[in-house]
């Protein structure tokens, strides 16, 4: 099954192009008699421009599915396309390519590099793409000033609040200027103030900046500053 | 992407200062204990070529004897002054040689008394053993033809009888024999075999045959060979006409000796070089155990770390770019310990060549073998630590906490 919405603002706009697709992916753990089947043939298409939610209950394989859908495993069957990459038959190293070029992430747990600077977590993804340090300074400072942390580049992640640690995760997650963002739980460990910024945040990112954002989260209040929901159940998509 | 990786380890270490430290503890002590070795090592071979060579070069000497050292000429008829003779004039090859013969006798000055070599000889003794005079003159042609009572001294008899005063133109009595002394010998020092080169007094043979020994026999003849000759073939010649003289037949044993003082010094930097070589052996294998030091830590920093190593990989960093990163780091860590124990090796070699009194030789050759071996140390120990991390899943990875 397809889950499927019109994306952008106007209606009366043509689709916008596909920028990933799961064909029948399944995912299986294990083998013989203890073999557990993660997921079981989803298909899903997430368009350019699309900001979508992702829900379900632990253990429903929505985790497997970002795992896969941001390069980071493969799956068991089917096909996964991201933009014109068919991602199965790719190697660890082309996969990681994949990563550095056009895939963003933000965590539930920050993860962020402990006792190094707000700055220089930013950069982090940039030292991999190879851009020389005084652009790279420079492009670091301008996605904090967009996360709102303008003066807080040279404090380390003990020294930032949840909320602050997250807007740094953040920020390095866009500091490349990914096609798809991918967030799993961003505002799982903020209060409710503080979840509510992130999602201001991230909804003015994929509306600013068309980023393509794709959001796990267990909190239908927060599902709702997406364009449409994906919910998950037993390794299937439901909706 | 090395320069990066380098920053990042050297903010590892920073971060880690103790840690560092006592990871690289083996390794400076390895490096500097190899190259203390070689250099002290080095130097004392040099040492003990440079004492051979205050011997004279080129030169053989001629004993009664198979063996080397005291009682050998026991038994053996001794040498003649004519043996000396035809020597210089039937082998070519020869440039000088000196006749000598040799006792132990007590010498006594004033107050003072001391048991010291009396060698009767000529001066071509000095001539063959390149020993120049401290004062005084040298024997004059008449005193060695007559056979007057005058003698020359080294500098350990001089200290013994004279003290600081100055002994030319002094009298000593050895057994019955009053002797001036014209001269005294320059200091040559302790011999490679430890003993005392400047116990001793030198006379013209003359007077040591008839004053002391009561004989006409020559003990030893030293000689010198020409620049460029052959010693090889002088040691034949000498040998062959040795054996015609002495009459000794074909098939029989020579029972004399022509040694070659190259050979000793051979034998003796020969020694000094493969016990060098052992210690330095023993001293590379504390290097080695520096370097599983190196391991592991580089095995604790990767598991503490495997978060970091997940977000880096998640992000998008190949798995050569986090091997590197982890490589660089125990290469990083390696060198400095080579650095450090380079800096200690020098400052303990400086050290310990003034207190064994050996030449401190600076031998640029090891402290930049023994830097490249911790380097290499580094990547070989750093390896499997590198390669573990980078093939670190990384969505295990960050599971980690």
């Amino acid at each position: 099954m397809t889950a499927e919405a019109p994306v952008t603002t106007s209606p009366l706009d043509p689709p916008a192009p596909i920028l990933v697709e799961f064909r029948q992916v399944t995912k299986v753990y294990g083998q013989g008699a203890a073999a557990m089947r993660a997921l079981d043939g989803v298909d899903l298409r997430i368009r350019e421009g699309e900001f979508v939610a992702v829900m379900g209950p632990s253990g429903s394989g929505k985790s497997t599915a970002m795992n896969i859908l941001g390069c980071l495993d493969t799956p068991s069957g089917g096909s996964y396309r991201f933009q014109d990459a068919a991602v199965e038959t790719l190697s660890r190293d082309q996969r990681a390519r994949l990563r550095r070029n056009y895939l963003g992430f933000v965590f539930q747990g920050f993860n962020l590099l402990n006792r190094t600077s707000a700055l220089e977590n930013v950069e982090l993804p940039l030292i991999y793409r190879h851009i020389p340090a005084a652009e790279r300074r420079a492009r670091a400072r301008a996605a904090l000033a967009l996360v709102g942390l303008t003066g807080w580049e040279d404090h380390t992640p003990g020294e930032l609040s949840g909320g602050q640690q997250q807007r740094v995760a953040i920020a390095r997650a866009i500091v490349t200027q990914p096609r798809l963002l991918l967030a799993d739980e961003p505002t799982g460990n903020l209060d409710s103030a503080r979840s509510h910024e992130i999602m201001d945040l991230l909804t003015g990112l994929n509306r600013d900046r068309a980023i393509t954002i794709l959001m796990v989260t267990h909190e239908p209040e927060m599902a709702e500053y997406a364009h449409r929901v994906i919910h998950f159940r037993d390794g299937r998509v439901t909706e | 992407m090395l320069w990066n990786a380098f920053l990042l380890a050297l903010r590892e270490i920073r971060r880690n200062v103790l840690r560092s430290i006592l990871t690289i503890l083996g390794v400076v002590i390895g490096v500097a204990a190899v190259i203390v070795m070689v250099t002290l090592g080095g130097g004392a071979t040099q040492a003990v070529a440079t004492q051979i060579e205050t011997m004279g070069t080129n030169l053989l000497m001629i004993r009664m004897g198979q063996r080397m050292g005291p009682g050998s000429g026991i038994g053996v008829a001794p040498f003649k002054l004519e043996d000396a003779v035809a020597l210089q004039r039937q082998v070519p090859s020869i440039r000088v040689l000196a006749p000598s013969a040799n006792q132990t006798a007590t010498a006594v000055a004033g107050n003072s008394s001391w048991a010291t070599s009396v060698t009767g000889t000529d001066n071509r003794y000095l001539d063959v053993r390149n020993w120049p005079l401290a004062a005084g003159r040298v024997f004059s042609e008449g005193e060695s033809r007559a056979g007057k009572a005058v003698c020359l001294i080294g500098a350990t008899v001089q200290r013994e009888l004279f003290g600081n005063q100055d002994p030319v133109g002094e009298k000593l009595r050895i057994k019955t024999m009053s002797c001036q002394v014209i001269g005294l010998l320059a200091t040559k020092g302790q011999s490679s075999m430890g003993h005392d080169q400047d116990d001793l007094i030198l006379m013209p043979l003359r007077t040591f045959q008839r004053r002391i020994a009561g004989n006409l026999d020559v003990t030893m003849i030293q000689v010198s060979i020409k620049e460029g000759e052959s010693t090889e073939a002088a040691k034949a010649d000498i040998e062959r006409l040795m054996r015609e003289r002495r009459k000794i037949g074909a098939g029989e044993q020579d029972d004399f000796s022509v040694r070659d003082m190259k050979e000793l010094t051979d034998m003796l930097t020969g020694t000094t070089r493969i016990l060098t070589t052992l210690l330095s052996a023993v001293a590379a294998v504390s290097l080695l155990v520096g370097g599983i030091g190196i391991m592991n830590i580089m095995l604790v920093s990767v598991t503490e770390r495997t978060r970091e190593i997940g977000i880096r990989l998640a992000i998008g960093a190949l798995e050569r770019e986090v091997l590197l990163q982890f490589l660089v780091e125990a290469v990083v860590l390696s060198s400095l310990g080579g650095i450090l124990g380079i800096l200690l090796a020098l400052v303990a070699a400086v050290l310990l060549a003034d207190v064994l009194q050996v030449p401190f030789i600076f031998n640029g050759g090891i402290v930049i073998t023994a830097f490249l071996f911790s380097a290499a140390v580094g990547i070989l120990f750093g390896y499997f630590p590198a390669r573990r991390a980078a093939r670190l899943d990384p969505i295990e990875a960050l599971r980690r906490e």
